[in-house]
């Protein structure tokens, strides 16, 4: 193994970005991605992941800090010299070529003989089967197409790193689901290392090998999508991954890999503790509605349980989902799958939860 | 419940099948429905008409038909055959190429057209027509018309020797007018009376001139001038012709009359037919004038052949003389040939304002491409501020920015003086910025940059910064995904912003006229010319359609070659 594959193929160094002098857009931002990785950076409007793109991509310039790829700096390097692939959001075909033209574009100014080109351009446009819709023009294509298109242009010069910024953010939901798995089978078929920028969660949790989850221009938490879901570092990433129900309390005790904390009414619970440190300490924590149980045959007998009155019953197909009111939260949700054997709950039941330690983290207040 | 379900299905199906079979299909109220489609949409049309009538209507009135009148006086050509309308009749016959003079019934025809050209101040227009084709017509005509008038007064001597009768004015009128007209002439002329005693406004019109019974079939020619003097009277004088004697010409005219025609008395009665049987027995021993002689003798001119062909050639109602003369061509008895050489000037002025248009139009792109790039990438407020430089000569008066620049160019004028300061250029050579074509391009192209950067930026607004930020990724230089990118999506901008600097230009007057001196002046600073100085409405006509049959073929070319939707003004 090289020096630059042990340290990740893509290095972000410290990194810090202000574009008005004022504030900064990215604080200290310090990321290895490996070679073949499929990253995501996830995280609300404005939070900074386009401006990392653009650093990577060298349309922007890091205020402070290095990018390395595969080992060199390449903060000097103008964009058309880096060799990066790039998916924009809308696209950004050139409307006056046709799609064959668009393809070749990259491969014309890289001086690739006219038959070279075009059995490059023809073997990408069958890679995103669109081996037909050579001689039109973007505005003849649909979204899902366009987006193709885009993805094969990006990919026809074989970049060994591919940006793609919310590529599929213009697209329904079902033709945006089909896209997330022709990309990441691509991706992972060709063995390009991807950086993915996006705010939808679900795509970042379905086509990531590891999610990084921006907010206010530092990285709160980077992980695999299911650690990222079932373990989040902080409650910022545990209110935006998923859904989550959270209380407030204080911390009573630690037992090592477990603690018990008083929420604010009084009542005691089971929970880990992930940046809790010592007693009294105050604590939100955080639980999944689809791990709360109300079953009391399924709990542990010392489980400590919270009193709970049914507000509201949602059928939704596959789940059911219950608010609770719970130790004065009237938004306490749970949701349970609809199974044959599974209770109803109605409105008005007095019920008792609970749920396995593991699943309860406390979380920084 | 299956079989009741197949039921209203065939029930359905046959009523569709139905009303299929019985023709069209109808609406609600029971009128075909296409019929009430058309109803719908034609009040939509009406309201829609109704609504652009206004201005279509001002711009018809305003615009479109003083054009269409402008360019009709590019062929018309009336003017001869209304001022002589019975020579250019007699002068049909004339053979040009004989090199004689026209016979002597020309010459009286002619008489008889010029004498009342003359009294109505006709015969210096027609001159100034004619003189277009052939120097010195005008003058011609100006001196003739002074003296035509010693033609007719030899009859009108000899017509009041014979009965002094001849001489009042109610001799005539009774003579020529219908007993209606007379009467009721008179009826006006006791009210006016009446109405001057009293001191009271009058203002019934006068009644219109009537001519008696058998007048034009006796005596034609005297019919015809005094039908011009009825009307000269009441248009120009407001009076009844009692209130004058006839022309000289209505004595010749007379004279001629019963010449041909001894009976004409025969038709007449009363004191008529003794006043006429009187002179037709006398004109016979009349002293007769000859026509071409005396027409000679009021000015040598009209012996020169050249000029009765002139009148001859240019005697129809409508003529291609005018764009001949736009080209450079002129049409003589011989046909189509080249203007001489002193008078060639306008295909070099086509030439010019073409060549200069395009010159302007290029330094524009050349300058306004730049800074339109530049206001479209800018942040929001720096471009602000420049697009405010940019519309700022829109807000001063083209005047001050004309004479601005002359200042600026002129010899001693600033250019020069930091040239000659500079050590650059030599006092006494100093640069000739002005009054020539580059002081016209340069100004021009200062007035007209706007009409380029505008609708540039309008254009490259709409450009999204991506495109280019996608070509570098896929490793096009700067330059490269310029040229092969942002380029080519600001084409129709440009298309937009040359065809309007383009046309502007074309027909620009005030700057070339101030800055332009002789060589730097559009054809349309001489259109002006003719319209205001030398009154030539015809060749500014032809000039203006030649000019804008330019512009539409430039177009049409333009949308062949780079397509009319490719042009955008945003
Ligand atoms: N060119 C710029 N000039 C000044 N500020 C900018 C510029 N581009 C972005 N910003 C600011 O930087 C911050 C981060 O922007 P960025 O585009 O990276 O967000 P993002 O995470 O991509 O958001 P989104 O999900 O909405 O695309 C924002 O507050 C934005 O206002
Ligand atoms: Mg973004």
């Amino acid at each position: 193994m090289t020096a630059a594959s042990e340290q990740g193929f893509v290095v972000f160094d410290r990194v810090q970005k202000s574009y008005d002098g004022e504030t900064l857009v990215v604080k200290d931002l310090n990321l290895s991605i490996g070679k073949g990785e499929f990253l995501t950076m996830l995280g609300p409007s404005g939070s900074g992941k386009t401006t990392c793109l653009m650093m990577l991509a060298g349309f922007e310039t890091a205020t402070h800090g290095d990018i390395l790829l595969d080992g060199k700096p390449i903060n000097n390097i103008p964009p058309h010299k880096r060799g990066i692939g790039m998916v924009f959001q809308n696209y950004a075909l050139f409307p006056h070529m046709t799609v064959a033209e668009n393809l070749a574009f990259p491969l014309e100014v890289r001086n690739i003989s006219r038959s070279d080109r075009e059995s490059k351009v023809k073997h990408a446009l069958d890679m995103v089967q669109m081996g037909d819709f050579g001689g039109r023009r973007p505005a003849q294509l649909s979204g899902g197409q366009q987006q193709r298109i885009a993805l094969a242009r990006a990919l026809v010069f074989e970049p060994e790193l591919v940006l793609m910024d919310e590529p599929l953010g213009a697209l329904d939901k079902q033709l945006r689901e089909h896209m997330q798995f022709e990309i990441t089978n691509l991706a992972h078929q060709l063995g390009i290392t991807t950086v993915y920028v996006t705010h939808d969660q679900t795509e970042a949790l379905t086509m990531s090998d590891r999610v990084a989850v921006f907010d206010d221009g530092r990285i709160q938490q980077l992980a695999a999508p299911d650690e990222l879901y079932e373990q989040p570092q902080n409650s910022f990433v545990a209110q935006f991954i998923g859904e989550n129900n959270t209380m407030m309390g204080t911390v009573k005790e630690i037992k090592g890999d477990a603690c018990i904390v008083q929420l604010d009414g009084g009542e005691l619970i089971d929970a880990v503790p992930v940046n809790v440190s010592k007693p009294g300490e105050r604590t939100l924590i955080s639980i999944r509605p689809e791990r709360v149980e109300f079953n009391k045959e399924r709990l542990h007998e010392d489980a400590h349980t919270l009193k709970a009155e049914v507000l509201e019953f949602i059928y939704m197909g596959d789940i059911f989902r219950t608010r609770l009111k719970v130790a004065g939260n009237e938004n306490f949700v749970i949701k349970t799958r609809n199974a044959p054997d599974q209770r109803r709950l109605k409105p008005g039941e007095q019920i008792e939860i609970g749920w396995l330690p593991q699943d309860c983290r406390a979380l920084d207040a | 419940m299956s079989d009741g379900s197949d039921a209203t299905n065939a029930d359905g199906a046959r009523r569709v099948s139905d009303s299929s079979d019985d023709g069209p299909v109808l609406a609600a109220d029971g009128r075909p429905l296409k019929q009430s489609l058309q109803r719908a949409l034609r009040r939509q049309k009406l309201r829609a008409l109704g609504l652009i009538a206004p201005l279509l209507i001002f711009i018809l009135v305003t615009f479109i038909a003083p054009i269409a009148d402008m360019l009709f006086r590019s062929v018309e050509n009336q003017i001869v055959s209304d001022t002589l309308p019975q020579t250019v009749q007699t002068l049909a016959d004339w053979d040009p190429d004989s090199g004689e003079l026209p016979g002597q019934e020309v010459f009286r025809d002619f008489y008889f057209d010029l004498a009342v050209a003359a009294q109505r101040k006709k015969h210096t227009q027609l001159g100034t027509r004619l003189n277009y084709e052939l120097t010195g017509v005008s003058s011609l005509f100006r001196r003739s018309g002074r003296r035509i008038d010693d033609i007719g007064e030899v009859y009108m001597d000899q017509f009041e020797d014979l009965n002094a009768a001849w001489g009042e004015e109610m001799t005539w009128a009774r003579l020529m007018g219908s007993e209606d007209w007379l009467q009721e002439q008179e009826a006006w002329n006791a009210d006016a009376a009446a109405a001057d005693e009293a001191d009271r406004d009058f203002d019934r019109p006068l009644p219109a001139f009537e001519f008696g019974a058998d007048v034009r079939a006796e005596l034609p020619r005297t019919a015809a001038v005094f039908d011009e003097f009825a009307h000269y009277m009441r248009t120009d004088n407001q009076e009844s012709v009692m209130e004058d004697e006839p022309w000289e010409v209505a004595y010749a005219a007379l004279y001629e009359d019963l010449m041909a025609n001894p009976d004409a008395a025969a038709a007449f009665s009363g004191e008529n037919a003794t006043i006429l049987s009187e002179a037709a027995d006398a004109v016979p021993k009349f002293q007769a004038v000859d026509y071409k002689a005396a027409i000679l003798e009021t000015e040598e001119g009209w012996s020169d052949p050249q000029v009765w062909a002139t009148i001859q050639t240019f005697s129809p109602d409508y003529t291609t003389g005018y764009f001949l003369n736009a080209v450079d061509l002129q049409m003589t008895p011989d046909g189509i040939q080249a203007q001489p050489r002193d008078q060639q000037i306008y295909v070099l002025l086509f030439k010019r304002t073409l060549f200069m248009s395009l010159m302007i139009m290029g330094s524009c792109v050349v300058l306004g491409y730049p800074i339109a790039y530049l206001l479209s990438n800018l942040p929001l407020r720096e471009s602000n501020m420049l697009m405010i430089l940019v519309l700022l000569p829109f807000w001063t008066s083209l005047l001050v920015r004309t004479s601005a620049w002359k200042v600026l160019l002129q010899q001693q004028g600033v250019i020069n003086d930091l040239l000659v300061w500079l050590g650059l250029v030599a006092d006494d050579s100093r640069l000739v910025m002005i009054n020539n074509q580059f002081g016209t391009i340069v100004a021009m192209t200062h007035i007209l940059l706007p009409f380029m950067i505008l609708p540039l930026y309008s254009v490259m607004k709409t450009i999204p910064p991506s495109y280019v930020r996608a070509a570098k990724s896929l490793g096009a230089t700067n330059w490269t995904a310029f040229w092969r990118v942002y380029f080519p999506q600001s084409v129709p901008g440009i298309g937009a912003g040359c065809i309007l600097v383009f046309i502007l230009s074309i027909g620009y007057y005030i700057t070339p006229e101030l800055v332009g001196g002789t060589t730097g002046t559009f054809i349309s600073n001489r259109i002006a010319y003719h319209i205001s100085s030398s009154l030539n409405w015809g060749l500014a006509a032809a000039l203006g359609s030649i000019l804008l049959a330019v512009v539409l073929l430039l177009y049409w070319v333009y949308d062949k070659i780079v397509g009319i939707d490719n042009v955008s003004l945003g």
